[in-house]
């Protein structure tokens, strides 16, 4: 079971509390978190990423393990804490703006 | 009685406003999705419970929200805005070419036919079409795509289709503005369109009268005679009394004649309100005095209107989506600032009051006159 925390205004959207779990196929990377997150959540789709290219959106940032994955390839596999759920995946938005 | 629904749209969320016809005392129902940019609700003309709202952030990006129950509670819909095929340039703000990039919906509006029909002004510029409620976002392509979009350049506030008008007499007419393109209209339900520009001068382009490049902030019609176009350009209050075709300058005694919201009484198509603002790089009122000033004539004769608005220290701006009007027997006028404040007056503009003073900066506002 894969274990993701959303921003605050995403867990509003997606009416969700702090953390999500998801049963994710096959290698655990961004993309196939990502994937099953829009999957189970479609209101999330544009949020995080771009619904064509699937660019990360500027102001959003994915950490795990205490490490900033956001500049990693989105299919490179991630932390086997990650996977195991151990550990969260995180999306947090930028503290910028107003 | 019948009643009205005020539906504002802020920077920090959206507020529902409701009273009877009396328009004396309020109901404040918000902030609907806190926190986040609301540029734009309106209702259906067919189905007063049926609204649309453009929901967006810096952060998360486009989302698109509908309302089956007169804003109670909303469910998220479609927020895809693909453009057509590849979609090229326009003009950077230094003149050289820049791709056009989605960022956000500025304005919606709904179908006067079908509650699940809705348009979408969006930046950068281009117009999109559902039928569907809003699941399914499909560009009307002929707009950007008849030939003069490479030479669109964004505005201060960014590329913005921020005007939609339907003709209610003719199913296949609507006009469109864009800042700083101009105004285009279309007669085959947005097939194919044309730039509408002709007469309108603007002396801070290279072409005064150029085809296109200029900044209409908003166009206003009355629903009677949809042939009679209303503009609030960046400066000149202008007319057209041919659908676009040509346009002269109706500015006559404003004080100033720049300024962002134009509307038409809802019972009288001669009588026209505006918001003159002290100039491109001033967005504030004049002297500090918030003033709005009405034409009985179709423009040119001003009267500036004042009971119940601030006459000093007011340096609030009122942008281009946050004036309307509802069709109650005395037609009640409605304009927000952002300063926060929602002001309305129930008898035409003779006396004013506030319905709200403390909201974040309003984006637009829209009523709904209900039975």
């Amino acid at each position: 079971m894969i274990r993701v925390i959303l921003p605050q205004h995403l867990r509003a959207l997606a009416q969700v509390g702090a953390e999500v779990r998801l049963e994710v196929e096959g290698e655990i990377t961004q993309c196939s978190i990502l994937n099953a997150l829009e999957v189970r959540y479609p209101m999330l789709r544009g949020t995080i990423r771009d619904q064509v290219t699937h660019a990360r959106r500027p102001f959003v940032r994915f950490f795990a393990c205490g490490e900033d994955l956001s500049h990693e390839s989105p299919d490179a596999s991630l932390p086997d804490m990650i996977a195991s759920g151990a550990e969260p995946f995180w999306v947090v938005g930028a503290i910028a703006g107003g | 009685m019948s009643g009205v629904r005020v539906l504002v749209g802020t920077r920090k969320g959206a507020f529902i406003l409701s009273a009877d016809g009396k328009r004396e005392k309020w109901d404040v129902s918000g902030p609907h999705f806190a926190g986040w940019e609301i540029y734009h609700l309106k209702g259906s003309p067919v189905d007063s419970n049926r609204l649309y709202a453009s929901q967006s952030s810096g952060w998360f990006g486009q989302l698109m929200q509908r309302s089956n129950d007169g804003g109670k509670t909303w469910e998220p819909v479609g927020n895809k805005f693909a453009y057509d095929g590849v979609p090229g340039t326009h003009q950077w703000y230094d003149g050289t070419p820049h791709p056009w990039e989605f960022k956000r919906v500025w304005h919606l509006e709904p179908s006067l036919t079908d509650r699940e029909t809705v348009f979408a002004g969006v930046e950068d510029a281009a117009i999109f079409r559902s039928t569907d409620g809003g699941q399914i976002w499909q560009e009307l392509p002929g707009l950007r795509g008849h030939g003069t979009g490479p030479r669109w350049q964004p505005g201060a506030g960014g590329m913005c289709l921020h005007t939609i008008l339907l003709d209610p007499s003719d199913p296949g007419r609507m006009y469109i503005a864009i800042s700083a393109a101009g105004a285009f209209r279309t007669d085959d339900g947005g097939k194919t369109w044309r730039p509408i520009n002709r007469g309108l001068r603007s002396e801070y382009i290279p072409d005064p009268t150029a085809e296109v490049g200029h900044c209409v902030h908003r166009i206003a019609m009355h629903r009677s005679r949809p042939g009679v176009l209303f503009m609030q350009k960046h400066w000149d209050v202008m007319r057209s009394d041919d659908a676009g075709d040509s346009w002269r300058e109706v500015s006559g005694n404003l004080p100033t004649d720049f300024g962002f919201v134009i509307d038409v009484h809802a019972h009288e198509p001669e009588t026209i309100y505006v918001v003159p603002i002290k100039s491109d790089s001033e967005h504030f009122p004049l002297e500090g005095k918030l003033r709005v000033y009405r034409s009985r004539t179709g423009g040119n004769d001003w009267e500036p209107l004042t009971n119940g608005l601030p006459q000093k220290d007011c340096y609030v701006n009122v942008l281009r989506d946050a004036m309307a009007v509802d069709a109650l027997d005395s037609c009640g006028i409605y304009f927000g600032t952002t300063g926060g404040q929602v002001y309305v007056s129930a008898d035409g503009g003779d006396n004013w009051s506030p319905i709200v003073h403390d909201l974040p900066a309003v984006v637009s506002v829209e009523v709904q006159t209900l039975p």
